[in-house]
């Protein structure tokens, strides 16, 4: 069977972001129990420790600083900043289009992350009834879009959608719908639409895959079992496999919360391809556009740490369960 | 499972996948299919289905702007040197966690996981502001250094699983016969890593290859861009977009990732001490 451990070890996240592949490594050993009286552990793990601590423990002070600082243009000409407390957080809680981006992330993460786990988990199902040329084939149809780039499917997508030569256009218009010249982008729900459809087509091959391997793994005995008790087909679903595969599932679909809350790429590039930037961003557009894009730190520091804590609420279970299974491996 | 399935049930099951083929492998067919198409097949109500006629144009464009060519060595020495800089530094890491005991070896294990659950979007702000002091900010050491960050826990996490499959008695019997413990290391342990040093190898050259967040902060002058962010600019241009070369661009920066990523697929399963402890 295949435990909640290796489906674990397989679902690594990244922070760059990517949706990585499973990888699954020979299942690791207990660490050795050797002693090393020496520093030589430490020298090997310094350089690593060093790069994280450059690139990500010292911004995130930073920005905890930058938070509570009034930092706009006219510190980038050289003003030096002025502690202002809580004051950019206050700004921020009181605006009612922060509290808008943050449903809008939350809302658009649920569906997506939703949408992904019923087409994954529902494919992986259907995949164990399909003959084998069939199912190589439905396979090799999502390796590949799991193995897009992600600006490489969004140009495309947004081809498939494109408002005067799109295909999907030309399609809907020979069914017999009227979307001559119909523009996805221009209105906010259709944008994020549109979002979703990309969103959704390079996040299902993973989770049809996952699951699909963790079907693999329920024995059949115990399915036949069932069946020979009497049990249909859907009630061997509810009460045979799916408990089988509960912690797959679990971890699956925590993943997809996390990696949709995420989707910075997605929405800036569909932003820039023609939707209106304040009616479609979601928090991690947000955050660049009021630093990057408009210069002011401070306050874009405060909706970073917002963004921060929030993922630290939706994923805390996650790190909880993993860090008491590596407790107990140790 | 496949006993109790009925006809009717796998005809069902066999058009549903079916199905999937096309919705999933379709925009990967019309990339390439577009990128062999000239402006006027483009620019035609009625989709060309096959490229029937197609030629290599869009690609001879491509190569021909020096906002491509750039991109490609912007791109390539990045993606390099995160690949080199990140795979060292994990490697000994991994060796340390999953060689030793130390006292902090939990905590850093906690602390690889932690950060893996850190989105992008939280950070790039201060990132940025950091790079701009150290004037790291468009110089391809700056956007090396967040990617390193970026791929070492995943990396260390990977190796770990790898250093840990190989049993440390092949190590002790070499030892025995007179190897000294580094000697055992470099000789038996080593080789034996090298399937997982290439695939997470593999893994750190896609994640870096396909960034776009970051990048986008780091590299914010023109001449500075990385292959995503000069496709993404691509689209940019108001006046008849080019898809043509947008499709042929898409081509060119998809297929490495795709053929690395068939090959790591396959790769990363198969056992890897196979034949070196028999029984």
């Amino acid at each position: 069977m295949m435990t909640t451990t290796s489906a674990r070890e397989e679902a690594t996240v990244s922070v760059t972001g990517t949706r990585t592949a499973p990888v699954r490594p020979a299942r690791p050993r207990r660490p050795d129990r050797r002693r090393a009286a020496s520093s030589l552990p430490y020298l090997l793990v310094a350089p690593a420790v060093l790069a994280l601590g450059l690139a990500l423990g010292y911004p995130l002070v930073r920005q905890v600083l930058l938070s509570f600082q009034e930092f706009g243009l006219a510190q980038q000409f050289g003003q030096p900043p002025e502690w202002v407390g809580l004051a950019n957080y206050e700004q921020l809680f009181t605006d009612a289009y922060l509290w808008r981006v943050t449903l809008r992330t939350i809302v658009f993460c649920l569906v997506n992350a939703a949408a992904t786990m019923v087409l994954g988990v529902g494919l992986a199902l259907v995949m164990r009834a399909m003959s084998t040329p069939v199912r190589l084939l439905a396979q090799t149809g999502l390796l590949l879009a799991w193995a897009m780039p992600v600006v490489a499917s969004l140009t495309v997508w947004q081809w498939l959608f494109d408002t005067q030569y799109g295909v999907i256009n030309y399609l809907l218009t020979a069914l017999g719908g009227d979307f001559e010249g119909h523009g996805w982008l221009l209105r906010p729900l259709s944008f994020y639409f549109v979002a979703t459809v990309v969103v959704v087509w390079m996040s299902v091959p993973f989770v049809a895959f996952t699951v699909y391997a963790a079907l693999m793994q329920v024995p059949d005995e115990l399915v036949e079992a069932a069946e020979i008790d009497g049990a249909g087909r859907a009630q061997r679903l509810r009460h045979v496999i799916v408990p089988s595969i509960r912690p797959v599932l679990m971890v699956v679909g925590l993943l997809q919360v996390i990696w949709d809350l995420r989707v910075f790429a997605q929405i800036y590039i569909l932003q820039k391809a023609g939707g209106s930037a304040t009616d479609t961003n979601l928090l991690g557009t947000y955050i660049y556009r009021l630093g990057i894009g408009g210069g002011d730190f401070g306050t874009s520091a405060a909706v970073a740490i917002f963004m921060l804590a929030l993922t630290v609420v939706l994923t805390a279970p996650y790190v909880w369960s993993m860090i008491r299974q590596e407790r107990t491996e140790a | 499972m496949s006993r109790s399935t009925t006809r009717p049930a796998r005809v069902g099951a066999n058009l549903v996948g079916v199905v999937t083929f096309v919705v999933a492998a379709f925009p990967v067919y019309w990339m390439v299919n577009s990128s062999f198409l000239d402006r006027n097949e483009i620019r035609n109500p009625v989709p060309t289905w096959v490229p029937f006629g197609g030629d290599l144009d869009n690609f001879r464009t491509v190569f021909e702007t020096d906002q491509f060519v750039n991109a490609l060595r912007t791109s390539l020495m990045v993606t390099g040197l995160t690949i080199v800089v990140a795979l060292a530094f994990a490697f000994v890491a991994a060796v340390a966690v999953s060689r030793f005991r130390f006292k902090g070896r939990m905590s850093f294990i906690v602390t690889l996981l932690v950060i893996q659950m850190i989105p992008v979007e939280g950070l790039f702000i201060s990132q940025y502001k950091m790079l701009e002091t150290m004037e790291l900010l468009n110089t391809v050491l700056g956007l090396t250094i967040v990617y390193v960050a970026g791929v070492l826990p995943f990396t260390i996490w990977t190796l770990r699983g790898f250093v840990a499959g190989v049993p440390y008695e092949l190590e002790e019997a070499a030892m025995m016969d007179g190897c000294t413990r580094m000697q055992a290391f470099l000789r038996i342990t080593f080789p034996l890593l090298a399937p997982g040093l290439v695939a997470t190898g593999v893994f750190g050259f896609i994640q870096a290859w396909n960034e776009f967040t970051l990048a986008l902060v780091v590299m914010t002058r023109e001449d500075q861009r990385t292959l995503p962010l000069w496709l993404s600019t691509f689209t940019d241009v108001n006046s008849g977009t080019d898809w043509g070369g947008i499709m042929a661009g898409s081509t060119l920066i998809a297929v490495p990732v795709i053929i690395f990523f068939l090959v790591v697929q396959g790769r990363m399963v198969s056992g890897l001490t196979a034949g070196a402890v028999k029984g």
